[in-house]
């Protein structure tokens, strides 16, 4: 699908939409920056994990999670830019073929974050195109919320891994994750049951 | 030469072979997912890895996210390693210090080392001498291993304290023990 019919949506109110679909313990990785700001806005749950660093990473470290529990569903929550900085692991992603991972890019075409200077890819590339020319075969825009939450419940109803992107706004994240690394990975492995708390 | 001699009657004699000591090693300490950047040196360990079923064995577009994929892995209850050479630690400085280490992964990294007694490619020889100081820098635990003797001790001995102390370890292959990469044409 071309980007240019679909909606500009807020990144906090999709971020908020997800979770509320989230009956089963998923676990969510949160990338770098306002990605994981609004996931932690939209209300912190066991099985979120923020990254504080690492820009890119939230598809490999979610692919890790899905092989290592593969009979839970795991997202991913990137942004634009990020993604730009790992678009190899989409290859990576396809090969392997994991069944409980979706992944969630967020492409506003900005780097918000240091001052909302347009990425390389903006009004160039389409993520989307990109993802399915990686190999993942089920990628797609949505064209606006409800749209969104659709491809949602299709992700989660495959067994196949999935790519949702959306256009979001230029706005920055409504919170600020509480940067505690060790007890961000703790509290993450509680949450997905691999220890109990001391 | 005596080292590469040495070299190939190690590969012939299976399991004693550097690499089946390191298939071992991991297989022991139920470390099953592989994922890797390939290196000529590498390539039996990564040939006989692919070939057990115990391992899920596979190649990444770069060694970030593998070593992302095996920080995701241990949250998860899975154990990992990641297979490199010089060249590619070198592209993990920012990974090591954002994720790795303050979120106290027990990251195993197996590094062939380019770079050293023999290099032909002056790259090399320079990136390899970014490794050890990035390693200091941080003040991972890292170990050169120069000796089939001592391979699996400290091999199993790094992996657990890895696991224990929930800190990444660095394990440098270096060519006494592999026979390295040598100018061949």
């Amino acid at each position: 699908m071309d980007t240019r019919n679909t909606k500009v949506m807020n990144r906090f109110d999709i971020t908020s939409r997800l979770i509320a679909k989230l009956k089963h313990e998923e676990a969510v990785i949160g990338g770098i920056g306002n990605t994981n700001f609004d996931l932690w806005a939209a209300g912190h749950r066991p099985q979120n994990f923020y990254m504080l660093g690492s820009m890119g990473l939230a598809f490999p470290i979610a692919l890790g999670v899905a092989l290592a529990q593969p009979d839970r569903r795991v997202f991913a929550l990137e942004g634009d830019g990020s993604l730009l900085m790992q678009l190899g692991t989409l290859s990576t992603i396809a090969a392997l073929k994991p069944k409980n991972l979706i992944m969630i890019v967020m492409d506003n075409g900005i780097y918000q974050i240091t001052g909302a200077q347009p990425t390389p890819a903006a009004g160039v590339a389409d993520l989307v195109a990109i993802a399915l020319g990686s190999g993942l075969t089920n990628s797609a825009w949505a064209a606006d919320e409800e749209d969104f939450e659709r491809l949602v419940d299709q992700a989660m109803s495959v067994d196949a891994p999935s790519l949702i992107a959306l256009r979001i706004d230029d706005k920055p994240g409504v919170g600020t994750t509480r940067r505690d690394p060790v007890q961000i990975r703790e509290r993450f492995m509680h949450g997905l049951g691999v220890r109990e708390p001391l | 030469m005596a080292g590469a001699e040495q070299h190939s009657s190690m590969q012939a004699s299976g399991d004693k072979s550097w690499h089946g000591i390191v298939l071992q090693t991991l297989k022991r300490n139920e470390i099953s997912l592989i994922p890797y950047v390939p290196d000529r040196v590498l390539t039996p360990l990564i040939k006989n890895l692919h070939a057990d079923p115990f391992f899920t064995t596979f190649a990444t577009a770069r060694e970030e996210e593998a070593v992302g994929i095996v920080s995701g892995a241990w949250m998860g209850g899975r154990r990992g390693a990641v297979l490199m050479q010089t060249s590619g630690f070198a592209t993990l400085a920012n990974t090591l210090a954002s994720l790795a280490v303050p979120y106290q992964i027990p990251l195993i990294m197996f590094v062939s080392e380019r770079g050293t007694l023999g290099e032909f490619n002056y790259g090399q020889s320079l990136v390899c001498r970014t490794m050890r100081p990035v390693l200091d820098s941080l003040a991972l635990e890292h170990h050169t291993i120069t000796r089939l003797d001592e391979l699996e001790f400290i091999a199993d001995r790094s992996i657990k304290q890895a696991v224990t102390t929930q800190a990444p370890v660095a394990l440098i292959l270096n060519p006494l023990l592999t026979g390295g990469k040598v100018f061949d044409k």
